[in-house]
């Protein structure tokens, strides 16, 4: 399919949306989650195609396959560590197969800028025995969805594109194309193909281990690998790499040849023969896990191979970090775009102790006086991700568990049938578009196995962490149409909690007070803290002025150590910054002298 | 006061233009100018990178931008990067040979990013970290000098001021635009392009007067 002239700056996830318009696709399903959450976001603003946000990434991958069993391509997004929550339809997918063809994009996240952990999503593609595509740059980034998708269909099998961080969101120019329409494959019952009792597993189990023989050839022959000769002399040495750090090893080694892997599953064994043939070493320039590197050393190349011994296997790579090794690579002195007479010495002592700037919670953020309270009672908290994570955090420091999506429920009532004397002292906190991702099942678990703690559910009214995108709290889709609101209370309830409260976090007194009554009762309680966050409504003027009333100030610095970003202290003046300020007023109820005023604006 | 030969420095125009020479010939030769964003969250940083990327594009270079998403609105520090030049690879950047940093802290961070012969724009503002009002730490002193002790090849920009004089606070960053235009080979159409198509009409005059504003300081 060709490309127009015109010509777009534009993300990685921008240019996959892109990608699946021009591709055909008709179903696109996703759960938030960094880096990958503006592709759904940017598909939904294509009204020829069906998107939604799932409840979570199984869920979407599940919606996405009933999608292509009806006959239509599909596209599925999600982090790295979402595909572990969708691991269970995805590794049968590999067996049943699909129909209309299903791409399934997973941005990973090395360097955790913002995850629990930076797992190497690449070796899913390996167990599952499905092709995957790694594109180096935004151009790419949306040509490889067409390609993923008539490799889906040609071989009857889901493909992974994996982005990363640099890819997901670095923009570079892309020539757009034109919408490709596909007519939708009729649904036909075979359920041979799609019911994966173990007779029907077992045969396609061979299906898949013939596919795989089949895709060898394919990588093997797919122009999406290809050799970018060196411009220098030095023929002995041949570089490895894929995705976005194929663009640093340009940057860096335009000397050097280079294999590029578009297509690394499965990894493409002709091509790496035929390019190590004379080649006294192999480098192979891959950020965590020694995926390529494993699978080379395997093959008996005959060339000596570094991989690993240059790169570690935690962490994102940089054209800086590859100059730092080139001596290792091709002899030459540390090739260092500065120049002599840098005053590397003189720099690190300016840079000495600066303080940091981690993000905090807004001003404004009703997690900060429910987590102030839950500080107060010395509660242990098994919380999970969301902002409020940031909860670790000085000055609140009150967060004592994040595994994964939902935990912190679960691992309450571990902690409590593993000592009875916790009982009453553990809290479990879970955000509301988490509570609906996998609250609900832990909940029902406590419920069940007769767990008597508290479930505080901190109800913001939105995915907020992500950048605000709705979910079933809010009553409204992705594609903005209004819907049925589901009240993480009535779920509670309908599940047959006794003791269920809504509390507003904004009025600590109240929350305190339901706080301590439900952590007294000797059954589950379910505590659910609304209070919008307070992002979602900054563009309207503020409902109160809050500010300092510097007679009254003892300069105690209470107020200070309460974290809020609008309080400031400057020239031993304690005062509230009126551009920082959201009028919240939660403030006022933190001085003991009362200084703090918050007054009605109307 | 002391320091107050740092404090209003002003570039003198065969300074601007050294730089200026210095980067089109970099261009020329098939080479990369990096320029690099930092701040907090919330003084448009993002939009900044994005007015810079458009102006470059309608150049007609070849451009990869780099943007670090989501710590806007906590207040966090927020580095993005704009990469030009005839044909660009690594999205990201090594060291940097331009640094447009919109508050005082933020610039002294990324010090270390910066060529030898690079140039920094510093913003004349604080904004102190939560992490110091809770801490034991304090916002550093003398930052100017200890830049000042390591490079020449820096401007400190009373761009807020001259943001505040013209009304909007969060013009900031098109001031400290208007001064990194004079450094950079792109011709002051393609930026007039770039404001026209990116900036809301609503604010356009104002955005247009604080880039003016901006190339002004640097004569």
């Amino acid at each position: 399919m060709k490309n127009t002239k015109e010509k777009r700056l534009l993300t990685g996830n921008e240019a996959i949306a892109r990608g699946a318009y021009e591709a055909g696709v008709k179903v696109a399903t996703a759960y938030p989650g960094t880096p990958s959450t503006e592709i759904l976001e940017n598909v939904a603003k294509y009204p020829e195609i069906y998107s939604q946000w799932s409840v979570n990434e199984k869920v979407a991958l599940e919606v996405a396959s009933g999608a292509s069993i009806a006959g239509v391509r599909t596209l599925v997004a999600m982090k790295h560590v979402g595909l572990n929550v969708a691991a269970d339809p995805f590794m049968t997918m590999s067996y049943t197969g699909v129909t209309g063809g299903l791409v399934l994009i997973v941005a990973d996240d090395p360097q955790l800028h913002s995850s629990q952990n930076e797992q190497d999503t690449r070796f899913y593609a390996r167990f599952a025995r499905v092709p995957m595509m790694e594109p180096s740059d935004s151009q790419e980034a949306k040509d490889y969805i067409g390609q993923a998708l008539d490799i889906s269909e040609e071989y009857d099998t889901p493909v992974i594109v994996r982005s990363t961080t640099r890819i997901s969101h670095s923009r570079s120019l892309v020539a757009i194309g034109h919408r490709k329409e596909i007519p939708i494959k009729e649904y036909q019952k075979n359920c041979q193909k799609y019911v994966m009792i173990p007779a029907f597993g077992r045969i396609r189990h061979k299906v898949v281990l013939e596919r795989w023989e089949n895709l060898k050839k394919l990588s093997s022959d797919s122009s999406l690998n290809s050799v970018y000769n060196g411009n220098g002399s030095n023929k002995n040495t041949g570089i490895i790499t894929s995705g976005v750090l194929f663009q640093y090893t340009m940057e860096v080694f335009p000397d050097i040849d280079i294999l590029k892997l578009g297509m690394t599953s499965p990894i493409p064994e002709d091509i790496i023969r035929e390019f190590a043939r004379g080649k006294d070493i192999i480098i192979v320039i891959e950020e965590l896990e020694p995926y390529l590197e494993e699978k080379l050393l395997s093959m008996d190349l005959g060339s000596r191979i570094m991989g690993k011994s240059l790169f570690p296997p935690y962490g994102e790579l940089s054209p800086g970090f590859l100059r730092k090794v080139s001596p290792q690579i091709n002899g030459k002195k540390e090739d260092t775009p500065d120049g002599p007479g840098q005053n590397v010495s003189r720099i690190s002592q300016a840079q000495e102790g600066l303080p940091m700037r981690p993000p905090v919670l807004c001003a404004g953020c009703p997690h900060r006086p429910a987590f102030h309270v839950i500080k107060k009672l010395r509660l242990k908290v098994m919380g999970d991700i969301g902002c409020y994570t940031l909860s670790v955090l000085p000055p609140l420091n009150s967060l004592d568990s994040c595994l994964c999506m939902g935990a912190g429920v679960g691992q309450a009532l571990g902690m409590e049938k593993a000592d009875p004397a916790l009982k009453g002292k553990v809290v479990s906190v879970i955000g509301d578009s988490t509570f609906f991702h996998s609250g609900m099942t832990p909940l029902v678990d406590n419920l069940y196995n007769k767990g008597t703690g508290v479930i505080i559910i901190l109800d913001n009214r939105i995915t907020a962490m992500t950048g605000h995108q709705v979910h079933p709290g809010v009553g409204m889709t992705l594609m903005g149409e209004e819907t049925v609101t589901v009240n993480p209370e009535d779920i509670a309830r309908g599940a047959g909690v006794e003791n269920v409260e809504v509390v507003d976090p904004y009025d600590m007194k109240a929350f305190e007070d339901v706080l301590r009554k439900h952590l007294k009762i000797e059954s589950l309680s379910v505590i659910v803290a609304r209070q919008r966050c307070v992002l979602l409504d900054r563009r309207k003027p503020s409902a109160n002025e809050v500010y300092i009333d510097q007679d009254k100030c003892e300069k105690c610095g209470l107020c200070i150590k309460f974290g809020c970003p609008a309080i400031e202290l400057k020239d031993d003046t304690y005062s509230i910054s009126s551009l920082q300020c959201s009028g919240c007023g939660v403030c006022a109820g933190i001085c003991r002298k009362d200084a703090i005023i918050c007054k009605s604006s109307s | 006061m002391k320091n107050d030969n740092i404090n209003n420095k002003k570039l003198k125009k065969k300074d601007s233009t050294a730089y200026l020479q210095r980067n089109r010939k970099k261009v020329e030769e098939g080479g990369t100018i990096s320029v690099m964003f930092s701040g907090v969250g919330g003084q448009g940083i993002i939009l900044a990178s994005t007015v810079l990327a458009r102006a470059a594009t309608v150049q007609g270079y070849d451009i990869k931008v780099s943007e670090v998403h989501g710590m806007a609105q906590r207040g966090g520090s927020v580095v993005g990067s704009v990469r030009f030049g005839r044909k660009v690879y690594s999205p990201i950047i090594d060291k940097a040979d331009v640094i447009m940093a919109l508050e005082k802290l933020e610039s002294i961070r990324y010090l270390d990013l910066l060529k030898p012969d690079g140039f920094l724009f510093i913003n004349d503002y604080e904004l102190v970290p939560v992490s110091v009002y809770i801490g034991d730490k304090e916002y550093p002193a003398g930052i100017i000098e200890k830049i000042a002790g390591v490079t020449s090849g820096f401007a400190l920009i009373k761009a807020t001021e001259a943001a505040v004089e013209l009304g909007e606070i969060r013009a900031s960053n098109m001031v400290l635009m208007g001064s990194l235009s004079k450094f950079l080979p792109i011709k002051l159409k393609s930026w007039k392009k770039a404001l026209d198509d990116l900036i809301p009409k609503r604010v356009l005059e104002l955005n247009k007067n604080a880039f003016e504003k901006g190339r002004e300081i640097i004569k």
